[in-house]
């Protein structure tokens, strides 16, 4: 059975990208057959973000109008067997993207025996987006600890119980998982910024993982390496927590609490 | 200067953010009901009706009536607040 897992935010900026590359490699990385769709028609960024960028030839548009197969258009990861990538049209029009061509792309997913298809969705409530939810089964929603972006999650939590086809037909509803990112233990120890709680008691989702900010996924999406491939690294373990919780399995929160300082280091300072 | 900060405690901002956001949200979720569709907005219709109804047979004005829905985990809760004047 096929699971379509949106990714998605209402905001921009705060991870979405990042978390359907690592989310898609990491299933990969367990043997799960897992395809990875760019929904950002006209602002593609999946493929760059993921080291593909020079592998692009058809894209997600070109399979919707039918002028590429979906096996000419999916690009098998060098590294990971189990993971293709659907890139987003560069140039055309976002109204291109039409229900019945993704329904058609999905179905044709499905039938080549993929476990896992993650939607990557723009940012914003446009089409694109509308298109990502539209399907899915789960969802991850990208929050960052700061308030605009826990507004717009709000929203688009809203829309996934109302407009997705789960909500239209009244099928049970689109499964939701709230995934915190760029979250600064620090800052929300020294009350700076939201913690997990203040998140999870305005957005009342279930939190499936927190992914620390950190230097490191710069660095990954410098290489076009997906941040779950960046071994040891902080965020590059809370993504294989995310996906073991996302599997079923219980694994506590990491990386949520400040590291303890002691009395010197907090007056004479010192590296972070 | 981090002695002046070791000294200097920082505003807390964050519980700023949090009061700001469930009053925002409270608000905008008005306009959905439980499973996130959208619900007609009857609220100031009910409240003049209230008001109508009420002012049979107390003294009442528009600002005694207050009302509010807020979104629970899978139903809505409607509050109706009427203040009455001795």
């Amino acid at each position: 059975m096929t699971r379509i897992v949106v990714v998605t935010s209402g905001k921009g900026g705060v991870g979405k990208t990042t978390t359907s590359a690592s989310f898609a490699s990491g299933l990969a990385m367990r043997g799960h057959k897992t395809a990875v769709i760019d929904f950002d028609v006209g602002l593609r960024n999946l493929d760059l973000i993921m080291g593909v960028e020079r592998r692009v030839v058809y894209d997600l548009i070109n399979v919707v109008q039918q002028e590429a197969k979906l096996s000419q258009a999916l690009i098998r990861d060098k590294q990971l067997e189990n993971l293709y990538i659907l890139a987003a049209s560069q140039t055309r029009d976002k109204e291109a993207l039409t229900q019945d061509g993704v329904e058609r792309v999905l179905a044709e997913l499905k039938a080549m025996e993929f476990a896992y298809i993650v939607c990557d969705s723009p940012a914003g409530i446009e089409t694109g987006a509308m298109m990502a939810m539209h399907f899915a089964d789960e969802a991850i929603v990208v929050t960052n600890p700061e308030v605009s972006s826990v507004r717009d999650s709000d929203r688009i939590l809203g829309m996934l119980s109302s407009k997705t086809r789960r909500a239209i037909e009244g099928k049970e509803p689109v499964k939701e998982h709230l995934l915190i990112t760029r979250y600064n233990p620090n800052r929300v120890e020294g009350g700076q910024m939201l913690s997990l709680d203040d998140i999870n008691e305005i957005l009342r989702t279930p939190l499936i993982g927190v992914i620390p900010e950190s230097e490191v996924v710069l660095e990954a999406s410098n290489q076009g390496l997906a941040a779950i491939r960046m071994k040891g690294a902080d965020v590059s373990e809370a993504y294989s927590d995310m996906i073991g919780r996302f599997l079923g399995e219980s694994i506590p929160m990491r990386f949520t609490d400040a590291p303890k300082k002691g009395f010197f280091k907090r007056i004479f300072g010192g590296a972070r | 200067m981090d002695l002046m900060r070791f000294f200097k405690s920082k505003p807390k901002t964050s519980s700023v953010a949090k009061e700001r956001l469930q009053l925002i949200l409270a608000h905008e979720r008005i306009g959905r009901n439980a499973n996130g569709t959208e619900i007609p907005d009857f609220l100031p219709q009910l409240q003049k009706d209230l008001i109508a109804v009420l002012s049979k047979y107390v003294k009442i004005s528009a600002e005694d009536v207050k009302i509010n829905v807020e979104r629970q985990d899978n139903l809505d809760l409607l509050e109706v607040k009427i203040e009455i004047n001795r």
